[in-house]
């Protein structure tokens, strides 16, 4: 999701990084540009961030449907490892209504995914938002994007799923990984942890090694942790977390 | 013409006697190059991929074996947090990592010199790990705001022979002197050490208190003391000719990268084998631990042709 004062500033650097491993990328907006972007014919603006989430999915619905299983929404402030992604649906499937991303508790009894980790929808969820909208059943209620979809989502019955990797690790994650990687004396949960669903870890334990999703990452840091994913590394290291065994 | 005959003759004796003094006064300058040095050239690059191909499975042990390093880190008091951060974060990985400080700290676990003049710190340091250097042959120096990822140094040398001597790190350039920053790490093979820590005893070459005229910064010094024993300040590089030691942050690197390959900015930026980053705050040490030991994409093998397994304590501390 970007905006037209964001495609030099930051959609540009999304597009050399990340967004080139993703079977397909739209990037949605207000203005159509051979960027190129998507003209979603609503204004920019917090205020009418819900309004844009229901129009690019529903432009999707459209247009894309059957070019993919799953559909993630994502800031034009996140990073991505999308294999980590692809890695974390393989044990869903697309056709079950479920969805995935960094669980909040509050506000919805089955609680919502964090928009700015980013979410992803299975192919059944999109229909399903898409089909709440068109009878009447989801709303436009609040300009709350994440919170608002994440009611939605349970009005029509589609699952909130478990994003944690085999050790109960996070990988979509909120903010940068800073926030969370710095070893702490124990603590209450600071502000930043207090909406999580799962109990927080603060330190090494935060986040798992397969990653999906960091957010406020701006143009350098980007590209740094595109450094740090897929070209800095230890020669001959063994690592330690074996995702397809059981610690 | 016996005159004549005699004049020539003492003119060749003058000739060839001047020639003489002169070659004899030249080989003890200590600017002479020494040509007949194995590798009088001033850059060290890590092995291909081809040449590790060529070694035997048993030369491959003998290398692996052979390729440890011990750490040297000179700490002072006044940077307790960053101490604390190289103890728990890329130290671990040396085989052996010892603290060295100007003065105690009921804190952290260093050894007192006692000495509060940076170069004869630095000499007390390195006559100690080489005095308790076991069979251990590659030392690497280093501040606490260095970070260093042990398993790239190891690759860098593994096939260099540390019976040789090898002074490698981010070569700089100071006038005519050839030296190795301390901030972005210095590697040096035992025999360089053992080199440096006898010319430490003669105090015309390598004086302890530096020289009064100019105070030169420690790794100066260093370089200074080593040229005398024939040893030359080398710059580390991978196999495309990318500097390993880099003295300054990740995050920095990568933003000069953004203004000088805006179209390839990761590429264009540091070696995927860096061995040393310069000014990280501990924070961002642990994050690059993270980012360097585990953060990666699912599904990616490099191939590396051998195994460094980090010293048995690693495995012991829990992430």
């Amino acid at each position: 999701m970007t905006g037209p004062t964001n495609l030099e500033s930051r959609a540009r650097h999304i597009r050399q990084t990340w967004a080139k491993r993703c079977n397909k990328v739209l990037y949605m907006s207000s203005v159509k540009t051979d960027f190129p972007t998507v003209d979603l014919n609503v204004s920019e603006g917090r205020d009418n961030l819900f309004w844009k989430t229901i129009r690019a999915f529903q432009y999707i619905h459209q247009h894309h449907l059957d070019d993919a299983d799953w559909f993630l929404k994502a800031d034009d402030d996140t990073y991505v490892v999308i294999e980590n992604l692809h890695y974390t649906l393989s044990k869903y499937d697309p056709e079950q209504p479920l969805y995935l991303g960094r669980r909040f508790t509050p506000f919805i009894s089955k609680g919502y995914m964090s928009g700015g980790a980013g979410y992803v929808l299975s192919k059944e969820a999109l229909r399903r938002f898409i089909k709440g909208f068109n009878t009447g059943e989801c709303t436009h209620f609040s300009s709350i994007e994440d919170m608002a979809l994440g009611k939605c989502m349970e009005t029509m019955k589609v699952e909130p799923a478990d994003s944690r990797d085999v050790n109960g690790r996070q990988t979509f994650h909120p903010y940068p990984p800073d926030y969370y990687l710095v070893r702490q004396a124990p603590r209450p949960r600071p502000w930043y942890l207090l909406y999580d669903h799962y109990t927080p870890i603060e330190g090494p334990g935060c986040c798992s090694d397969l990653a999906v999703s960091f957010h406020y990452i701006y143009a350098t840091q980007l590209y740094v942790l595109e450094y740090l994913t897929y070209h800095l590394r230890p020669y001959g290291y063994k690592y330690r977390f074996n995702p397809d065994e059981k610690d | 013409m016996l005159s004549d005959g005699g004049s020539f003759m003492k003119g060749m004796v003058m000739g060839g006697l001047f020639c003489l003094v002169l070659s004899f006064l030249s080989s003890f300058s200590p600017s002479t190059e020494f040509m007949t040095e194995d590798h009088h050239h001033h850059h060290v690059k890590a092995a291909s991929k081809e040449e590790l191909n060529h070694l035997s499975d048993s030369h491959t042990q003998e290398l692996l074996d052979q390729v440890r390093v011990s750490c040297i880190i000179m700490v002072q008091p006044s940077v307790l947090v960053y101490w604390a951060a190289a103890l728990d974060t890329w130290a671990k990985h040396c085989d052996k990592a010892v603290f060295y400080t100007s003065e105690s700290s009921k804190a952290l676990e260093a050894i007192d010199l006692n000495e509060k003049d940076d170069w004869a710190r630095l000499r007390k340091a390195l006559k100690h790990a080489y005095d308790n250097a076991g069979d251990l042959r590659w030392f690497f120096v280093a501040r606490p705001t260095t970070f260093a990822i042990i398993e790239n140094l190891k690759y860098l040398v593994l096939t260099k022979d540390p019976s040789e001597p090898f002074y490698l790190g981010n070569a700089m350039k100071s006038g005519e002197l050839e030296y190795v920053a301390l901030a972005s790490g210095i590697v040096l093979s035992y025999e360089a050490l053992k080199r440096l820590v006898n010319v430490f005893e003669d105090e015309g070459k390598c004086p302890e208190r530096g020289r009064a005229l100019w105070k030169l910064s420690e790794d100066k010094q260093l370089a200074v003391c080593l040229k005398y024993t024939g040893v030359f300040a080398e710059n580390g590089e991978d196999m495309h000719g990318k500097g390993l030691f880099n003295s300054k942050t990740v995050h920095s690197l990568i933003s000069d990268s953004m203004k000088a390959n805006p179209t390839n900015v990761v590429e264009g930026c540091c070696s995927d084998m860096a061995v040393t980053f310069n000014g990280m705050s501990p924070s961002q040490m642990q994050v690059l631990m993270f980012g360097v030991y585990r953060l990666r994409p699912y599904g990616h093998d490099f191939h590396d042709l051998m195994t460094f397994y980090p010293p048995e304590d690693v495995f012991l501390c829990r992430l």
